[in-house]
């Protein structure tokens, strides 16, 4: 089973999977924050915000992607600043994890967002009156009502990460075992002559670690729906 | 515990301006929809700032803005029942009934729930999700929420109005119980007088934002010129107790020495409830009836002829058992040469007086 895929092929999978692990994991609380403010607060500048956080969406991903380099890379102000307290992103899977992340971000908001704004604001009035803080408001009612459109957007943004291209190439390059994941390597194989069938052998993957997730996420959003709605 | 309310508080087109003290019980907050009852309610929970006031349940203010006192509402210590019972939907019903429970202060009373579930009959409900109950039963998960909180004031909004008629006459008993068991103010908003009937120690009747009567729940449904809703809903409210229930299906009550007799009642002898009469129920005579199928004549004067702006009057009777009120048309009120001081008989029949006009 294991000699199916070249050493090289499985370092790209398995480097996939941690990027777009570690970059869902880490918009998500931003995410669910982003998704309150959004959705629930009223300030000057709520479009602004918007119109940021759905920039990565709407923008060429090359652009996203020399961006980040201009502001994570070594000599970028913030890349400068992580630099002094040793973490460095630039041309390290971290960094395809960043780009991945920002690149989801949007589809990661959008989906909490919306099942926010399903969630009747009755019901944290009336926890409120019982005598729950906002704090205790949002852990013990929101959050609860909000698992199912968590859930749906991780599993978007997840995928999302998995298929980052633009970006990752532009910031962090296409650096075999570090930065090469599996769309980068199925790039590459496709740039030399013979590499089809490696190629076609991480398509094969991709379409089965993406359905894999849809199915996941649509079992366990049936499952917490059914729990949030009580039925 | 006494309930103290004074608001201003300007809206597009609508300006409120409130002011009253009520002593412990239950409060009454009446009127039509528009009326600004709902603006009082939602001051007192927090849930709206109003421009100016103060609203006190004992000496817990809850906020003054005299004072430039606001307590933000989860730190108001209320149990607020809602119309649509607000019922958290992932939380089980014994979860729901606990969850005001967890943020009370660790002095408030343990061991409350299982009274709570006892009194409420929600026992066989608790490992459900409210979206498996019944209107009534979520009405009264939601009083136990608001009663496990350990409030210091209980606010109701229309708790019954989204109800139908057998739930309500459900559920009105537990507001009886709760009116009278507990020490707790409950401010409570309604534009029903059968609630204010049964339900009422203090009635506060608001018209376009202002204070339009106060006074005791036999006091405003006595008066022959409030109008609740519309002339139709007039009827006086007489306090009772239970002398004995008869085989064939009726009820003898006494009321201040009066015979009264009505439809059987659940009420066991001896314990006290209160009979709304409609005023259209009630006929006038000059003379004692006889050989008629009212079972209820009670002697009496006429005390007031308030005519209306349509073809009828409302009269009010002072009779032995309490003040009743009377509808009765212009024309007649002049055959009868009805005036204050003229004696009389109200003439009530049995079958007319509603099972939800008789209660505790």
């Amino acid at each position: 089973m294991t000699d199916w895929l070249g050493p090289e092929e499985w370092q790209a999978v398995g480097l996939s999977l941690k990027v777009a692990f570690w970059a869902t994991l880490g918009i998500l609380p931003l995410g669910i924050f982003t998704a309150h403010v959004l959705a629930r607060w009223d300030f000057v500048g709520k479009q602004i915000l918007n119109g940021l956080v759905h920039l990565p969406l709407i923008l060429p991903p090359v652009v996203t992607g020399y961006l980040l380099l201009m502001g994570f890379g070594t000599r970028g102000p913030l890349g400068g600043l992580l630099q002094e307290v040793g973490i460095v992103v630039a041309f390290r899977w971290s960094g395809a994890a960043l780009a991945a992340g920002i690149m989801a971000f949007p589809l990661l908001v959008r989906s909490i967002r919306l099942s926010m704004e399903a969630v009747d604001p009755k019901l944290e009035q009336a926890a409120a009156t019982l005598g729950a803080s906002r704090f205790w408001v949002f852990v013990t009612v929101t959050l609860p009502l909000i698992l199912p459109g968590i859930l749906a957007g991780s599993v978007v943004a997840f995928a999302k990460a998995m298929g980052e291209f633009g970006a990752t190439i532009t910031f962090v390059s296409n650096i075999p075992g570090q930065t090469q994941t599996l769309p980068l390597a199925v790039y590459s194989f496709l740039q030399v002559p013979g590499g089809e069938d490696a190629a076609m052998r991480l398509v094969v993957v991709s379409v089965v670690v993406a359905m894999g997730a849809l199915v996941l996420s649509e079992v366990l959003a049936r499952r917490i729906a059914r729990r949030v709605a009580g039925t | 515990m006494s309930l103290s309310v004074s608001l201003r508080h300007s809206l597009p087109g609508f300006d409120l301006d409130v002011s009253f003290d009520a002593p412990r019980g239950l409060t009454v907050l009446f009127g039509a929809s528009g009326s600004g009852k709902t603006t009082v309610i939602e001051a007192a929970a927090g849930l709206l700032r109003p421009d100016a006031g103060r609203v006190a349940a004992g000496d817990h203010v809850l906020f003054d803005t005299d004072a430039r006192h606001w307590l933000p509402p989860h730190r108001r210590r209320l149990g607020y029942i809602f119309q649509e019972s607000r019922l958290f939907p992932h939380l089980t019903v014994r979860q729901n009934l606990l969850y005001g429970h967890w943020f009370a202060p660790r002095s408030a009373a343990r061991g409350e729930l299982d009274r709570v579930v006892e009194m409420l009959g929600v026992g066989h409900l608790l490992t459900r999700r409210p979206a498996k109950l019944s209107g009534g039963e979520k009405q009264r998960v939601a009083i136990g929420r608001a009663l496990l909180a350990s409030p210091k004031l209980i606010l109701a909004d229309e708790p019954l109005a989204a109800l139908d008629e057998a739930r309500k006459a459900e559920i009105l008993p537990y507001f009886e119980r709760l009116r009278d068991e507990t020490s707790v103010p409950i401010l409570y908003v309604s534009h029903s007088a059968t609630e204010v009937a049964r339900l009422a120690t203090t009635v506060v009747a608001l018209e376009a934002g202002k204070v339009a009567r106060q006074g005791t729940a036999a006091e405003v449904l006595g008066d022959p010129a409030f109008r609740p809703g519309s002339v139709r809903g007039v009827g006086a409210m007489l306090e009772a107790r239970v002398l004995a229930h008869h085989d064939d299906g009726l009820s003898e009550l006494d009321a201040k020495g009066a015979r009264l007799l009505v439809p059987r009642v659940p009420q066991a002898p001896g314990q006290g409830l209160r009979v709304r009469i409609m005023g259209q129920d009630v006929t006038i005579a000059l003379s004692k009836p006889e050989n008629i199928s009212a079972l209820n004549v009670l002697a009496g004067t006429v005390e007031e002829v308030s005519p209306g702006s349509g073809p009828g009057a409302v009269v009010a009777l002072n009779t032995k058992a309490g003040r009743v009120l009377a509808r009765v048309t212009k024309r007649s009120a002049a055959a009868l040469k009805l005036a204050p001081g003229l004696p009389c008989y109200a003439i009530i029949k049995t079958v007319s007086i509603a099972p939800q006009d008789v209660g505790g």
